[in-house]
């Protein structure tokens, strides 16, 4: 049993790999996945008892769009699915004789055709004690008998109204995509630039672009914002002092923290250290052309990395390695991605093609993968999502067509992306895949920019 | 000779008479004084005539503008002597006249009559309006910041450049000429170069490059002789566009270096 759970998310993991990878065939991963595909799942309708039944429109729509949002599964649709639908684990039945089918009491119900599912969520909700409770499993339908089939099965509670509706299935939904290797986006935040008060100040919303709030209130331009790994501090540039300078600020407290800001036409922040105790900047400090330093957390212990009379910007430290870092430079004629090591040691290597204009690097969790900006095949301005495999330098495009598609920043799942897109007249911030399926827009008010996924903070 | 003594023997008999007669009148004073005369019987004095007396005197109104006129009112009793200074003359007992002061004027009325005389004075105060303002300065003496705003003129660049181009040579030596001008007059002046840039590249790297095009217009300033120290640089990046069409024309306005009146 253990060793096929095992297998089955072997299979699932090499899917998700696969999203990335899907340029770099032919290789085993992509072998798997060109043969198996998505595994299928069937999420029915659940019911509430009594007053539970009232939310469960929420809980449903919630459950299937964070499977289907994860791009790990693929949802069998409810048409093909038995008329008789579990509620819990007792209302599976042996069939009389092995392989004769039924309504949906029978596990080959939903394993066979016209489901043909691998994996079954089920379960039920029931008002208890002013509470909202959910009862849920999950299912491979695929073992041969239903007494061996539950991946798990567990208790979620949650308010007794739509939003404890939503939050039980969100959880529920991160339990069975842990199931494939997924990690959680429940309580992570996307900080961006919104101009919807009339001028540029820094936002947060929650990953699904629910709970859109102001960061900040200066009045002035406020942009380009980051968040340390631990989600505990943002960094941003504002021309609140008259000139573009580091503001860092607690996300604790709300309140603002103490940076030294060097005296120079400009100090812009980019990135934090995986340690949280150092800032990746770019500053005219030496008073010529920006170049990339690294500071200590309160603006102190400036550290040159980039020199020659070229634009450095954009600084990203490789998040698993903290060693190396890739930026954006204009040495070779246009704007192109490079990369060096943290320690300035070593010589600076380009990594695109050197084509266009590519900007906007940012670091998958694995530090394997950079996602970017790239005009490659249009004109200056229209810019096309990539992901980059950096051992490699493989590419794949997640953006296709005309319009602005811009400063990609990877969720914490290492599945996901956030990014902002010009497709009318207004930026505004989508969320898609990391195979480029699944875009979602999150913002509609005003122009949003420069977002940021950040972790959930503890 | 005998002529000479017979006068001088007339002259001292002359002398002694006189002693004589000197003596005899001495001796006359030593004798009882005469009564005082009777003293001069009078008749009673007639009452005396009534004091003049000024009722009232008056000026309505009592401030006027130049060129206005005010009223004097007066009303006087017993008197038969009435006057009124500052050209007005003698007048009636009672009456009224109209006067047209050029400045504050104190008027008196006096009058005299049989009792004696009185006086009492009105003062019409003339205000002045306000001088009229001064004539506008002439055309060659705009302020400091006037000329930077309509003299110093933007400069252009190519995309993703920071050179000079030929025309923004040109438009920088003019700019150089009237910047010395203007900071030779007003020593408290300064200029914020802002650098900017079009919409197609990233804000990243946009703001990096508009540092570069401030600097480099305030290097080729400093070059052709204006103080550097007077020269202070921003970038906006794409952040400040003046205008947002998607069109070669906007691109080129947006890729623009500034020049702002700033303090010193």
């Amino acid at each position: 049993m253990k060793r096929l759970i095992v297998l089955f998310s072997l299979v699932a993991l090499g899917a998700s790999l696969s999203l990335v990878l899907r340029a770099q065939q032919p290789d085993v991963i992509g072998d798997i996945t060109k043969k198996g595909g998505k595994a299928n799942i069937a999420i029915p309708d659940f019911r509430g008892s009594g007053q539970a039944q009232a939310f469960m429109s929420a809980f449903n729509s919630t459950l299937s769009s964070e499977i289907e949002n994860s791009g790990l599964l693929r949802l069998v649709p409810k048409s093909l699915m038995p008329l008789r639908i579990p509620q819990q684990p007792t209302d599976f039945k042996q069939p009389p004789v092995p392989g004769q089918r039924g309504n949906g009491q029978y596990i080959g119900d939903w394993s066979g055709p016209p489901t043909n599912t691998t994996y079954l969520a089920f379960g039920y909700t029931a008002a208890q004690n002013n509470q909202l409770v959910l009862y849920g499993w999950l299912y491979n339908v695929q073992l041969p008998d239903a007494s061996q089939a539950q991946l798990f099965g567990k208790v979620y509670t949650g308010t007794l109204d739509e939003d404890g509706a939503r939050k039980v299935a969100r959880e529920f939904a991160a339990d069975i995509l842990k199931q494939f290797g997924a990690a959680s986006l429940i309580g992570t935040k996307v900080y961006y630039v919104s101009d919807r008060t009339g001028h540029k100040e820094i936002w947060s919303m929650d990953y699904d672009g629910s709970n859109q709030k102001a960061f900040t209130h200066y009045g002035s331009i406020s942009t380009f914002p980051c968040v340390s790994p631990a989600a505990d501090k943002v960094a941003f540039t504002s021309y609140v002092s008259g000139r573009p300078d580091i503001v860092l600020f607690s996300t604790l407290s709300g309140r603002k923290l103490p940076y030294y800001n060097q005296h120079a036409s400009m100090n812009a922040a980019s990135d934090f250290t995986p340690d949280g105790q150092r800032l990746l900047i770019y500053s005219t400090a030496n008073g010529g052309y920006s170049q990339i330093y690294s500071t200590g957390i309160d603006g102190r212990d400036l550290k040159r990395l980039t020199f020659g009379n070229y634009i450095s910007v954009e600084p990203k430290v490789n998040p698993k390695t903290g060693r190396d870092i890739v930026f954006v430079s204009d040495r070779s004629g246009q704007p192109q991605i490079y990369t060096m090591s943290l320690d300035g040691a070593g010589e600076v290597t380009r990594l695109t093609s050197g084509e266009g204009e590519a900007v906007n690097p940012s670091w998958a969790p694995d530090g394997q993968h950079i996602a970017f900006a790239w005009t490659r095949g249009f004109e200056p301005g229209n810019y096309n999502i990539f992901v980059m495999d950096v051992a490699s330098r493989t590419l794949t495009q997640l953006t296709y067509g005309a319009g602005r598609n811009e400063n990609p920043s990877w969720a914490p799942d290492g599945v996901h992306l956030v990014y902002s897109s010009k497709q009318g007249r207004t930026l505004q911030i989508w969320t898609m895949l990391a195979d480029g399926t699944g875009k979602r827009q999150l913002t509609t008010s005003g122009n949003n920019e420069k977002p940021v996924w950040s972790k959930a903070s503890q | 000779m005998s002529r000479t003594l017979k006068f001088r023997i007339l002259q001292f008999s002359t002398l002694l008479m006189l002693l004589a007669l000197v003596f005899s009148a001495t001796g006359c004073k030593k004798k009882t004084p005469p009564p005082p005369p009777p003293p001069v019987q009078q008749a009673p004095p007639p009452p005396p005539p009534s004091k003049p007396t000024i009722n009232s005197f008056t000026a309505e109104p009592t401030s006027i503008e130049q060129g206005q006129s005010s009223t004097l009112r007066w009303s006087v009793s017993n008197a038969t002597d009435i006057t009124i200074d500052q050209g007005v003359g003698a007048v009636q007992s009672e009456g009224t006249r109209a006067v047209q002061p050029n400045a504050t004027t104190t008027y008196t009325l006096a009058v005299r009559g049989p009792g004696g005389t009185d006086s009492r004075s009105v003062t019409v105060e003339v205000t002045t309006p306000p001088p009229p303002p001064p004539p506008p300065p002439a055309e060659n003496k705009r302020s400091a910041i006037e000329m930077i705003n309509q003299d110093v003129k933007d400069i252009y660049f190519d995309y993703n450049k920071n050179d000079i181009r030929g025309d923004a040579q040109a438009t920088l030596q003019t700019d150089a000429d009237v910047l010395k001008k203007v900071f030779a007059d007003d020593p408290n002046i300064a200029v914020l170069i802002e650098g900017n840039c079009d919409e197609r590249g990233s804000a990243e790297y946009n703001l990096a490059l508009g540092d570069r095009r401030a600097q480099s217009a305030k290097d080729y300033l400093v070059q052709l002789g204006v103080a550097a120290d007077r020269l202070k640089t921003v970038s906006y990046g794409k952040e400040k566009p003046v205008c947002t069409e998607a069109t070669e024309d906007c691109y080129q306005r947006n890729r623009h270096d500034h020049f702002a009146p700033a303090q010193k």
